[in-house]
């Protein structure tokens, strides 16, 4: 991919102070605050899971009232999904999809700035809902009636409606993100020209619009069971409370892989640039993420093989959940191939990338012993599940978006962050997230539940091991907080292209991007 | 900001993205408020409201005036076809998400109500029916009576619409609004009928889950209905107003698509909700 034209000029002038942020058209600033809120509801939703763990430190009750317990738990789940994953996702979206396809902006800028600061309300929304009389939602992140009908609390409509508003914020961002990259790609540009990164969030934004409004319908007939009569979960009124599990994990699926995609996208982006080789199977990859994306419709009731389903629905879900091991066997073998005889280095983003496609290849593997219907029916709410789930979700989507601020950090800021203390950060990040999430397989399989404030003494020590490892990830990610500050205010200043294998428009552009970038579309042959 | 017709339109900084989340700050936490009978919900709700209303006006003023002036080059125009419909799809899953309950409650909930025999060892499961602790008989929404006339004016509807349109790819100003103004109008005879069959029914919303079915669904799509009538209101406003032409008038069919769509969630329902 080479380019003939890239003009830059930085003549229109910026909006200064809080008015360019509140204000702001302009993909690269909306970027920028995408990745700042999600650090912050990382590190807020992190805290809340350091008061599970200080809390399961010893068996017996420490901290925290069983009740207290439980909302930790739904928050941490919630904000860490809503509030850090997705609108971190959403931040490289906005950043690096214009400036990977050579474009000048998102196709609609003003909706694009709405779509973030629909996230502020919702985070009000979530975090005060704390602070009511009565509580915050303590049901679980999945909100399952009938606890969430019957508890009276205000802090539960307050939820409900934040994710309401966050469901609006992630559809209008999608749309927004769909129509970019299908109208607005540089001439020569063709779909199977484009970066990897870019057709994983195409198809995420087609699971998010596709999947987004069911959870707005589940949780609209939530809303109405609780305060306006309805009976859709109450069987009693002829309705039953496994349909919002169906409804919820419809949505509640593709969810799943809408945050996965865009880290497949990250580390297809990196692995190639440190391998200094081509990806291999670009095009096998493209159709993996979209057969991955297709079947993530038809395999929701793995989630729910104990509440109670006829025979031959458990067996579909659980041979269609096994069908997905394929696409995304087809993804790791072709890291693992790209990465084959390549000419490799280990900055900081390699090491991360390397250990999410390692760490979330056990992830995938727990899954798939998970999908197995008689085992999940022994191992359902146990800490295999919590295993399995942060393996998939912490070093397979936040460590992939970690690897991936250091790979953009020189683009972005025109610095080279410190790259010793990147690798700290690496090697604490993943030692400490093995300390804390391996025990939980052994803990789980012994038949530890979830969602228990207490247990029994015989997981004692697992559980010493795991919260000590919990405080260490924590505390490692403030290193994170540092090396990226001190990346902005300085450094060795960054050439346009840091890294000598790395492809890509975005590397045509200088460094730091200019606020401005390819307003005359470059020609892509 | 200047502007040429071969670049992509890019706004200049704005506002209304704030103004739009201050509206659903307010609407959100209004609405919490009140259905937990907190007094000032309500004003809070109310002010959510009108500032969401006030959004709506400025907003779409000014996207309008740039229209006008000619900011939106074809690229943009593409843009705005993809953008709505992709946001119809959106709400083709919305509605689909409810289709797909009443089928679940339908085919297994009810039918696995009846065999446990326990707690209800009478209920039989049939549909219309609201529900095993029942005490009164229901008296369902036959389809044949408002339902298919409803149904007709929809139908109509579209034509009417499509009749317009023709009018406008003609530029015949007559036949434009002669169009619009009858869909509007069928619009409204829509939603008072429907007003009418809600003030009738001899059910409501807590009667079970068929209650909870019949005025969630028909509810929705009636908001539905009277956001497109508002819409074409404001598109007959519009070409009162004469901003659009025969080449250039993507406002129309967006809300003709929209349209159309509500058409479509009507059939279904009729059939699903009324009829079977």
């Amino acid at each position: 991919m080479s380019t003939t034209t890239a003009t830059h000029h930085d003549d229109h002038g910026h909006p200064t102070g809080i008015m360019r942020w509140v204000a702001s058209t302009n993909h690269k600033d909306i970027g920028t605050l995408y990745l700042w809120f999600s650090f912050f509801m990382f590190m807020f939703a992190g805290a809340l899971a350091l008061g599970i763990r200080a809390e399961l430190f010893q068996p017996g009750l420490q901290f925290l009232e069983p009740e207290n317990f439980n909302r930790l738990t739904t928050l941490h789940g919630l904000i860490m999904i809503f509030g850090a994953i997705m609108p971190a996702f959403v931040g490289f979206a906005n950043w690096m999809i214009p400036l990977m396809i050579g474009t000048s902006d998102l196709a609609f800028p003003r909706l694009n700035n709405m779509s973030f600061w629909l996230m502020v309300p919702a985070a009000i929304l979530l975090v005060g809902s704390i602070f009511v009389p009565g509580g915050a939602m303590a049901g679980g992140w999945t909100m399952y009636p009938p606890l969430s009908v019957q508890n009276p609390s205000m802090g539960v409509d307050m939820s409900i409606l934040a994710l309401h508003i966050l469901g609006v914020s992630s559809i209008v961002g999608s749309i927004n993100i769909i129509t970019t990259i299908l109208n607005m790609r540089a001439p020569g540009m063709t779909l199977m020209k484009m970066p990897l990164f870019v057709w994983t969030w195409l198809i995420t934004a087609f699971l998010l619009i596709a999947s987004m409004p069911v959870l707005a319908g589940a949780l609209t007939m939530l809303l109405t069971d609780r305060h306006f009569g309805t009976a859709f979960f109450d069987a009693a009124g002829g309705g039953d409370p496994v349909l919002f599990q169906h409804v919820f994990w419809f949505f509640g699926h593709p969810e799943v892989y809408i945050m996965i995609l865009p880290a497949f996208g990250l580390i297809s982006t990196i692995i190639p640039t440190f391998a200094r080789k081509p990806l291999f199977g670009y095009a096998s990859m493209v159709y993996a993420t979209a057969a991955i994306a297709l079947l993530s419709f038809v395999v929701w009731a793995h989630h729910m093989f104990t509440t109670g389903m006829p025979v031959a629905g458990q067996l579909f879900f659980m041979y269609s959940t096994m069908l997905i091991s394929i696409p995304t066997g087809v993804k790791v073998f072709n890291w693992v191939a790209t990465m084959w005889r390549g000419s490799m280095t280990f900055e900081t983003p390699m090491l991360f990338s390397i250990a999410v496609v390692f760490l979330f290849t056990i992830g995938g593997f727990s899954g798939l012993v998970l999908a197995v219907l008689p085992v999940d029916i022994q191992l359902q709410d146990t800490y295999y599940v919590v295993a399995h789930f942060h393996y998939v979700l912490f070093s397979g989507a936040a460590m992939s978006i970690m690897g991936a601020v250091y790979y953009w950090l020189p683009k972005w800021t025109g610095h080279m962050y410190n790259e010793t203390l990147g690798k700290w950060h690496f090697w604490l990040t993943t030692i400490a997230f093995n300390i804390t999430f391996f025990p939980m397989h052994f803990t789980g399989l012994a038949g530890m539940p979830r969602r228990i404030p207490d247990y029994a003494l015989q997981f004692a020590e697992f559980n010493m091991i795991s919260t000590i490892g919990a405080f260490a990830l924590g505390i490692s990610q403030l290193l994170f907080l540092y090396v990226v500050v001190k990346c902005i205010k300085g450094g060795p200043k960054a050439a346009a292209n840091p890294w000598e294998g790395a492809e890509g428009l975005e590397w045509t552009v200088p460094s730091p991007a200019p606020f401005h970038t390819f307003e005359t579309p470059p020609t892509v042959k | 900001m200047s502007q040429n017709t071969n670049n992509y339109y890019l706004p200049a900084p704005s506002l209304w993205p704030l103004i739009a989340s201050i509206a659903l700050f307010l609407m959100a936490g209004g609405f919490a408020m009140q259905m937990n009978d907190i007094a000032s919900g309500n004003y809070v709700l109310l002010a959510g409201i009108l500032v969401f209303v006030y959004l709506l006006y400025g907003w779409f003023k000014e996207v309008i005036k740039e229209s006008i002036s000619g900011f939106y080059n074809k690229q943009v125009d593409t843009s705005f076809r993809w953008g709505m419909g992709w946001f119809i799809f959106s709400e083709v899953m919305f509605f689909a998400g409810f289709f797909g309950a009443l089928f679940y409650i339908r085919t297994f909930a009810l039918d696995w109500i009846s065999k446990s025999t326990l707690v209800w060892p009478n209920f039989v499961a049939t549909w219309p029916t609201s529900g095993p602790a029942a005490t009164e008989a229901l008296e369902a929404m036959g389809p044949w009576g408002l339902p298919a006339i409803n149904t007709l004016i929809l139908l109509v509807s579209g034509a009417t619409l499509t009749y317009a349109h023709w009018g406008l790819m003609k530029e015949n100003r007559k036949q434009i609004i002669i169009g619009l103004a009858l869909t509007i109008a069928l619009g409204s005879i829509f939603l008072y009928l429907q007003a009418h069959e809600y003030a009738e029914a001899a059910f409501t919303m807590d009667s079970g889950i068929y209650g909870s079915t019949f005025y969630l669904f028909t509810g929705f799509h009636g908001l539905h209905v009277a956001m497109g009538t508002i819409m074409l209101a404001i598109i007959l406003f519009r070409i009162l107003k004469g901003h659009f032409s025969a080449h250039n008038h993507f406002g129309f069919e967006a809300v003709a698509w929209y349209w159309h769509f509500v058409d479509v969630v009507w059939l279904f329902l009729f059939v699903f909700v009324y009829w079977l």
